[in-house]
């Protein structure tokens, strides 16, 4: 069924869809580049003062260290809970199993916006401030159901004989877990723990309502996003933002093609 | 590993029970506190009457927010309206996708994983910047009216782009667009081959093979690809405020806006059940059609 001739119009709509979803992004791209205040066109010639102007900002690097440090946290602690859920869900029967599976996917499935909204009602009620830590919970709370589904179907794929034999060996289980279990599903963790960080780390919806004086830098941009004299700046930093996570995408996918 | 050899199965059943609450109690409180307690809390608080008095406190339940939500009907038209919205941007998103996801399954031979990747490319770029990004392609200045201003196919910069419910349906149909491919090509992919050599062979033309093999096949992988958008788009704030104007609005703005500046907390509450209940019994619903674990092998 691989015939040349008949896949032309495929490889045409592909590059054909590809450059419509670049083109908005090509759009931010020169903007970051362009010499004029106003975001229209027509374009007023190349600079890279945006970027200069970006290092002079300490607001907004203070809101992408921000960023950084709330989903550096979030994915952390997201992983380390996800890979329990994984290891109690495939290798212990227990009767409130399926439940605590379906809790902890069940966020995916849950609008952001009644999360933001029930979170922030149990923050006042009992007086805990917002800040970073709050935004941080709710992270850990969304990015949670990408680490299971990550780290279970890693596991999934090695039945307990190893296990097994390292205990019949003489090892008691938490050493098994951390001598065989974990190494052999470390490439997931890895993985699991960068797609929970890219989670966190563009989040919105939540980080609106949960933010208290510290804004991410989402947060930060969105309060930004009035000012037009502001906005090439903002965009010169997304700009590097998507360089970096591009090279994290790619590390996670290299690990994640490790078998 | 402690030396002295083996020990007897009690012995282990011990550890593992010990190792069990040690795996067993950091989820399920931390879930427990931060999601269930939570949403919890909000039920509550939509039987509340009203915001006076602290927020920590004995209130007698209430039915008086569900009553004013079901009298007024502006509430469920939108909920309707961004229901309606988001069946059209899941279903073209969709639409758009397949043959993306196709063309990388069957016919992208070698460079698929590169095609992937570049196709993935705009998912990991800021949201909230390539939302912007559309308010630049659509706005008054943006690039569209620009061209067709140069272009001198019209006098007048077109102002109907921009801050509707067109703009967000467009603007979020791009933003899902990567996204979905992934579950229909996961489906795709695990179309067994021999299947294709064996219509084949028995002489099926190549529209018949997808009419009849590839397109029931990949179902799951369609119908997972719709919800994963349907439902955060019933759900969406952020891309109205920035793109739908005052007339864009949906259903999640309102919530947003009786927390926010209206502080109604019962009656914003009283929304996110609704809301919550909805996507719950929308997913249910879902679960009976398809095997949402097959997704994720």
């Amino acid at each position: 069924m691989n015939t040349r001739r008949s896949s032309f119009p495929l490889y045409f709509y592909y590059f054909g869809l590809i450059a419509l979803l670049y083109l908005p992004i090509v759009v931010l791209f020169l903007f970051s580049l362009n010499a004029k205040t106003s975001l229209s066109f027509p374009l007023q010639g190349l600079t890279l003062g945006w970027y200069q102007k970006l290092f002079n900002s300490p607001a907004i690097l203070h809101s992408a260290r921000n960023s950084l440090a709330v989903a550096v946290g979030s994915s952390l602690a997201a992983t380390v809970l996800g890979t329990m859920v994984s290891i109690l869900y495939l290798r212990y029967e227990f009767r409130s199993k399926n439940l605590l599976m379906a809790l902890a996917v069940l966020p995916l499935i849950v609008p952001y916006i009644v999360l933001a909204v029930a979170l922030l009602i149990l923050f006042s009620v009992v007086h805990v401030e917002r800040s970073l830590w709050t935004v941080g919970v709710a992270h850990t709370v969304v990015a949670l159901p990408y680490v299971v589904l990550i780290v279970a179907s890693r596991l999934a794929g090695f039945d307990a004989s190893l296990e097994e034999a390292a205990m019949d060996l003489g090892a008691d289980y938490p050493t098994t877990l951390r001598r065989v279990v974990l190494p052999m599903i470390f490439p997931a963790i890895i993985s699991a723990f960068l797609t929970a960080f890219t989670v966190s780390f563009d989040e919105f919806a939540l980080a609106l309502f949960l933010a208290g004086t510290e804004p991410t830098f989402p947060v930060y941009l969105f309060s930004q996003l009035r000012f037009a004299n502001r906005l090439p700046i903002m965009i010169a930093l997304a700009v590097l933002l998507m360089i970096s996570t591009l090279t994290l995408v790619f590390i996670s996918e290299r690990i994640r093609r490790v078998k | 590993m402690r030396d002295g050899g083996r020990r007897s199965a009690g012995g282990w059943g011990l550890d593992r029970r010990a190792t069990f609450r040690f795996l067993y109690f950091p989820p399920i409180l931390w879930l427990g506190i931060f999601f269930l307690l939570p949403l919890v809390l909000m039920l509550a608080f939509s039987f509340r009457a009203n915001m006076s008095g602290e927020l920590f406190q004995l209130w007698t339940p209430t039915f008086s927010q569900y009553a004013q939500l079901i009298k007024a009907g502006s509430y469920w038209r939108l909920l309707g309206i961004s229901a309606l919205m988001a069946l059209g941007v899941a279903t073209a998103a969709v639409i758009l996708s397949y043959p993306i996801a196709y063309f990388l399954a069957f016919r992208a031979g070698e460079r698929a994983a590169l095609y992937l990747v570049l196709l993935l490319v705009p998912f990991w770029t800021s949201y909230l910047l390539r939302v912007m990004a559309w308010k630049l392609m659509l706005g008054t200045e943006g690039v569209i009216n620009s061209f067709l201003l140069y272009v001198g196919w019209i006098q007048e910069p077109l102002t109907a782009l921009l801050y509707n419910r067109n703009a967000v349906m467009l603007t979020l149909i791009y933003v899902w667009i990567p996204f979905v491919t992934l579950p229909i090509l996961a489906a795709l992919q695990r179309i067994d081959p021999s299947l294709f050599e064996a219509a084949a062979d028995l002489g099926a033309r190549p529209f018949y093979q997808f009419t009849r093999i590839t397109l029931p096949l990949s179902l799951p992988g369609v119908f997972a690809a719709f919800f994963m958008v349907f439902i955060p788009t019933v759900g969406e704030y952020v891309t109205p405020l920035l793109v739908g104007g005052s007339s864009g609005s949906m259903y999640g703005n309102i919530i947003q806006d009786f927390f926010t500046k209206a502080a109604n907390w019962p009656l914003g509450s009283a929304l996110s059940m609704i809301m919550l209940v909805a996507a719950l019994i929308f997913v249910y619903i879902a679960t009976r059609i398809i095997d949402l674990r097959a997704l994720f092998e």
